[in-house]
């Protein structure tokens, strides 16, 4: 914290290192940064941060823990007054996950979304995800419903494993 | 803006959207197969959340009350759910009958309130409607799968539940006060546009499934003027049981 009194400024980027450390708690190899779940940071004073954030879902019970979690860690940079908001001005997509971010879905054992057009979403894609354990294309889905808002359930004929997917949304 | 007709609007999709989450709900642990009792639990999580967020637009700009206010403490005339979402789920046929018939009709709301000229709400839209695919998706291959690839009982079965949904179907698009409002100011498209897509959207998916679409019904309205079935009170004497004990507590 030193280098930042230091410093004197601080910047939107200080805030999104900070946030690298705030965990999706039903998937914590991946952090609310990278899931793209935070929308906007405005950095007015050192110690006035506003923080925008967008569930993945809408009915998503984690987004309160998260709004939580990500208010502490803006707090841990020593700031005074933080706030965060919860809307959808710039409703979430799964493309708004980043690259590292699909790495750590894999990690979770978790078959990252493809990139889609949003609005010509064809759930055919979801028949032949890729398995996150042995990258075979030769897999079904499942179920569209799993056990959390955003995965899905497939079955890989290759490996012969179950797998979650994270759905396209 | 004019507020009423917002509200208006608001209250009849989340009322429907609270009120079929408390049906789907009803599955979890009973379902007939482990994949449909978690789609139902999860359907009805989105549906729950989708009530929320509307009750929170409301509230932000319409004046009204916060949205645990809105959903718990409203008598049964004050409810604006249709009563298509508050009859009881009966037998499995015609829980997916409704889910079908209920979330086409959300499909075209949602899509068509994109467009909205109230922009929080177009933005709810947008999010919800991508999750409305896989609502769409379930309810339509169960038709098919048990309309056309079952066998004789599952036809017969899923022809009655749909023949007996219908005219409770058609009550989703009983026409409201502010019917005129909401139109010429963008907020909606209106009852009867959404009505006829929503036709056309169920016809369209029901092709595949040999079922036939009841001709010349009346519908059943009411639900959206505060007349609704006996099975809504008991309904809300559950759902509001817990928030009644302590109307204060924190979860």
């Amino acid at each position: 914290m030193w280098i930042l009194q230091q410093s004197g400024e601080m910047n939107a980027q200080d805030i999104y290192t900070a946030l690298h450390a705030v965990r999706d708690p039903e998937i914590p190899t991946i952090s609310v940064v990278d899931m793209g779940i935070i929308t906007n940071v405005i950095v007015r004073t050192d110690d006035d941060v506003h923080v925008t954030m967008t569930p993945t879902f809408v009915g998503c019970p984690a987004i309160d823990y998260m709004r939580r979690d990500v208010e502490a860690a803006v707090k841990g940079l020593g700031v005074a007054n933080v706030t965060v908001d919860v809307t959808f001005d710039s409703p979430w997509t799964t493309n708004r996950i980043t690259e590292a971010g699909k790495k750590a879905l894999l990690q979770h054992g978790l078959a990252p979304p493809e990139h889609f057009d949003t609005l010509t979403l064809n759930l055919e894609v979801l028949n032949n995800v890729a398995c996150p354990f042995c990258g075979s294309h030769n897999t079904d889905l499942k179920s569209p419903f799993g056990p959390t808002l955003c995965r899905s359930l497939h079955y890989c004929n290759a490996c012969r494993q179950a797998f979650e997917g994270f759905k396209p949304v | 803006m004019n507020s009423q007709a917002l509200a208006e609007l608001c209250y009849r999709m989340a009322d429907d959207e609270l009120i079929l989450a408390h049906r789907h709900s009803e599955w979890t642990g009973l379902g007939p197969l482990l994949e449909e009792d978690i789609a139902f639990s999860s359907i009805a999580q989105d549906k729950l959340g989708h009530a929320q967020a509307l009750y929170n637009i409301m509230h932000e700009l319409c004046g009204e009350p916060d949205a645990d206010t809105a959903a718990f403490t409203r008598e049964e005339s004050a409810m604006r759910c249709s009563q298509f979402v508050e009859l009881p789920n009966g037998e499995y046929d015609f829980s997916l009958v409704r889910h079908f018939l209920f979330d086409a009709a959300e499909y075209i709301r949602w899509t068509a309130l994109v467009q909205s000229s109230v922009e929080p709400l177009a933005n709810l839209a947008r999010k919800i409607h991508g999750e409305l695919k896989y609502h769409l998706y379930h309810a339509q291959t169960w038709m098919v799968q048990l309309g056309a690839n079952g066998n004789e009982e599952s036809h017969l079965r899923m022809q009655s539940a749909l023949n007996s949904a219908w005219p409770y179907a058609l009550g989703m698009f009983e026409l409201g006060v502010h019917e005129d409002a909401l139109i010429t100011e963008g907020i909606s498209i209106g009852e009867k546009v959404t009505e006829e897509r929503w036709l056309e959207l169920v016809t369209e998916l029901l092709q595949p499934s040999s079922l036939t679409i009841p001709n010349g019904v009346e519908p059943l309205n009411g639900g959206r003027k505060g007349y609704h079935t006996e099975h809504l009170q008991p309904l809300l004497d559950e759902m509001t049981e817990v928030y009644r004990v302590d109307p204060s507590a924190e979860w």
